[in-house]
């Protein structure tokens, strides 16, 4: 693919050469908004300050795996990738300020990878009516896969037709657990605690979903507000309900507390975390204030980067390699290995594009011709996918459990292609 | 019945955390009737002073007494620089004031420390103790040791000191104080001195518990003020025990009242504030305010 690609590019710098020198009736290759002969303009908003600035890394490390394409292969197909990255503070109103800032100044060519699930649904309708990608947006929110090509729910002239996440579904996560559940505690008593908004909804359904006619096992359900103070009340509610195994479907913020208000009431439930949440540097945290974390399990597709089994992985090697370009970036932080991942996609899309880079073309390929079998930064087996019906790019996930320092990877990849409407 | 016991000793536990906060407000309306909305982020700055210390080496019971006494000077500084200009000025004026103090200071923080939650060490156990069958932690139990350590000193300072007299005199009459040789001014400094160290515990003993990050006390502030109304606002001993009623309420009617439910703590708390304000505006342990017309 790599290979065919800078022919291709070979080929397309032939012709636009010509084009130029001759000024003959050759077709110039396409291009858009945000492209010059050398240079493809993305643009970012994320979290680089507020209650979600862990995720900023994220950014850093994306810019940092496009220099490297830049420095090493001189960008794609000749065209260097300027990628501009704006601070939204996990704040949906800044947001939209901040996207339309870079859509209509700077003139960005597509937004790659855009955080947050509240943030990015904030713009999904002003980038789709403008037809400008939102591509690979950085949120598990099952409505940037299942509801591609639907029209906007406030406004139907409006269709989402170039809009695509990237990271398996938060239902499909929820779904592996409701597999690994019926599998191996199958007289489980469930009691979840979720946050009350999209976010926390999302598992919660692919949970019950996933459970079937077995979704009795779950004994009771407790929400909380982002506003709360402390999820305790909750916490106590739902280990008196008898339960045995215990649900986060929460954010860090309030995953961490949670894990130590669990050990403080003398409770030791199998844990089941959301991905969210799982975080090597998170963990740590919860560990240093005295949870106890004993029989904890999660999921993950990327590889993790404090796992020793990969210390000699080429794809390990690759991406310590890449984020030895950005001087603030920890190498361990599972946050920026997904940077470099989610990147390496990007990439793949731009060359595919060739010389007809488009928005429209672009934008095909992410949402129905993507077929990745090689990224080297996720587990081995995880293929990036995307056809004309499915647009559910990553779907497969593998159950990880907690060694009191790191993560296990238990049994094979589950995949939950197809599974989610 | 277990379970109820349970959300009851969890309620006082969280209820602790208020209180600390609520007696730091407390004292800055006793120092100069006024209610510094930048009190928990002043008490989040200083908690991140004390792990600076800690993570250079300092002993932890070195830090602790080090960060009151930097937070103490801080208090002083911020009300000599920021607020003695404008200490005639109506209420609303320092109102806006103390407001945009907090926004300074969170994003000071941040951008100083950085929005990533940190571990801060306890000096309390996540050990368990069963009371009756309900289970409390040493570190829930060492809050509520420590802010009724941090009451009791208080309410020696104000009742049994001369300091806590003048500090009395000066804050309900300043007139009088004035014409009595007391440095009223400086009073309203040594008040905020007091609270900002104050506040610094409550930022020490709940950072472990939420994790120490910028906004760590922004909604715990919120239900401090709803301790500290119920306490009657002026009282010490009112924050305290407001505290742990907003604490226990919260669990209780999050549980038992099936239209809040867990997600509606904050809305519990925001309906004490306007309950006590409209039923028993002098909360459980204030005086009337009396004036002569």
């Amino acid at each position: 693919m790599t290979k065919s690609g800078s022919h291709i590019a070979a080929i397309a710098a032939f012709l636009v050469g010509l084009a130029a020198c001759g000024g003959s009736s050759t077709p110039a290759a396409q291009t858009d908004v945000g492209v010059t002969s050398n240079s493809i303009l993305l643009g970012n908003t994320i979290a680089q300050s507020g209650p979600a600035a862990a995720y900023g890394t994220i950014a850093n490390a994306e810019l940092a795996y496009f220099t490297y394409i830049n420095n090493t292969q001189g960008g794609v197909n000749g065209r260097k990738i300027n990628f501009k990255i704006l601070d939204d503070g996990y704040n949906p109103a800044n947001t939209v300020t901040l996207t339309k800032q870079l859509v209509e100044q700077d003139q960005v060519f597509a937004m790659f990878s855009g955080l947050g699930t509240q943030d990015q649904t904030a713009v999904r309708d002003y980038l789709n009516s403008k037809k400008v990608p939102q591509l690979f947006v950085a949120t598990g929110a099952t409505t940037f896969m299942a509801d591609y090509g639907k029209p906007s729910t406030a406004d139907s002239s409006i269709k989402w037709n170039y809009s695509i996440g990237w990271q398996p579904p938060y239902q499909g996560e929820a779904r592996i657990y409701a597999k690994d559940v019926l599998a191996n505690h199958a007289g489980a008593k469930i009691g979840v605690l979720y946050q009350n908004d999209d976010y926390g909804q999302d598992y919660l359904k692919g949970l019950k979903d996933g459970l079937g006619s077995n979704a009795s096992m779950i004994v009771d359900s407790e929400s909380y507000d982002v506003t709360a103070a402390s999820t305790v009340a909750q916490l106590v509610k739902l280990k008196a309900s008898g339960a045995d195994t215990l649900f986060l479907f929460t954010t860090p913020g309030f995953t961490i507390p949670a894990l130590v208000t669990v050990t403080k009431l003398g409770w030791a439930p199998a844990i089941y975390l959301n991905s969210v949440s799982n975080p090597q540097v998170y963990m740590g945290i919860a560990k240093a204030n005295g949870a106890a974390l004993k029989n904890v399990t999660s999921v993950g597709y990327i590889k993790d980067p404090t796992d020793p089994q990969w210390a000699s992985d080429s794809g390990m090697q690759l991406y310590k390699t890449v984020i030895a370009n950005c001087t603030t970036c920890n190498v361990n932080d599972g946050f920026n290995i997904y940077g470099a991942a989610v990147a390496w996609t990007m990439v793949d899309v731009l060359k595919q594009a060739g010389s007809n880079m488009t928005r429209a073309n672009v934008v095909s390929i992410a949402t129905s011709g993507l077929n990745e079998t090689n990224n080297p930064f996720l587990l081995p087996g995880v293929v990036v996918k995307t056809t004309s019906s499915d647009h559910f790019p990553i779907t497969q996930e593998q159950v990880i459990t907690w060694n009191g320092t790191g993560w296990t990877l238990q049994g094979s990849l589950i995949d939950e292609r197809g599974t989610i409407k | 019945m277990q379970e109820l016991l349970q959300q009851i000793v969890s309620g006082i536990a969280t209820g602790g955390i208020f209180a600390s906060l609520a007696l730091a407000l407390v004292l800055i309306y006793n120092a100069m009737g006024l209610v510094n909305f930048a009190q928990g982020e002043m008490a989040m700055l200083a908690t991140f002073v004390a792990l600076a210390l800690i993570d250079h080496g300092m002993n932890y019971w070195i830090a602790f007494p080090v960060t009151l006494v930097i937070a103490f000077a801080g208090g002083i500084a911020i009300e000599r620089v920021v607020i003695r200009p404008v200490e005639r000025a109506p209420i609303l004026t320092l109102v806006i004031i103390t407001l945009g103090l907090a926004t300074l200071i969170n994003g000071l923080a941040g951008f100083i420390f950085g929005y990533v939650p940190r571990a801060f060490p306890s000096p309390f156990s996540v050990q368990t103790v069963n009371i009756l069958g309900a289970l409390a932690s040493y570190q829930d139990l060492g809050v509520i040791a420590v802010s009724g350590v941090v009451l009791l000193a208080i309410y020696m300072l104000l009742q049994h000191t001369t300091v806590g007299l003048t500090m009395r005199a000066a804050a309900h009459h300043p007139e009088a104080s004035r014409l009595l040789g007391v440095h009223v001014s400086w009073m309203l400094a040594l008040g905020w001195g007091l609270a900002s160290a104050v506040g610094s515990v409550s930022g020490i003993m709940v950072a472990p518990i939420l994790l120490l990050q910028p906004n760590m006390m922004q909604t715990i502030i919120i239900y401090a003020f709803a301790a500290a109304v119920l306490g009657g606002i002026e009282s010490p001993l009112g924050a305290v025990v407001g505290g742990v009623i907003v604490g226990v309420t919260v669990n209780l009617a999050g549980v038992y009242l099936p239209f809040v439910g867990g997600d509606l703590q904050l809305a519990v708390a925001l309906a004490i504030i306007v309950g006590v304000l409209v039923l028993k505006p002098n909360g459980l342990f204030g005086r009337p305010s009396v004036r002569r017309v």
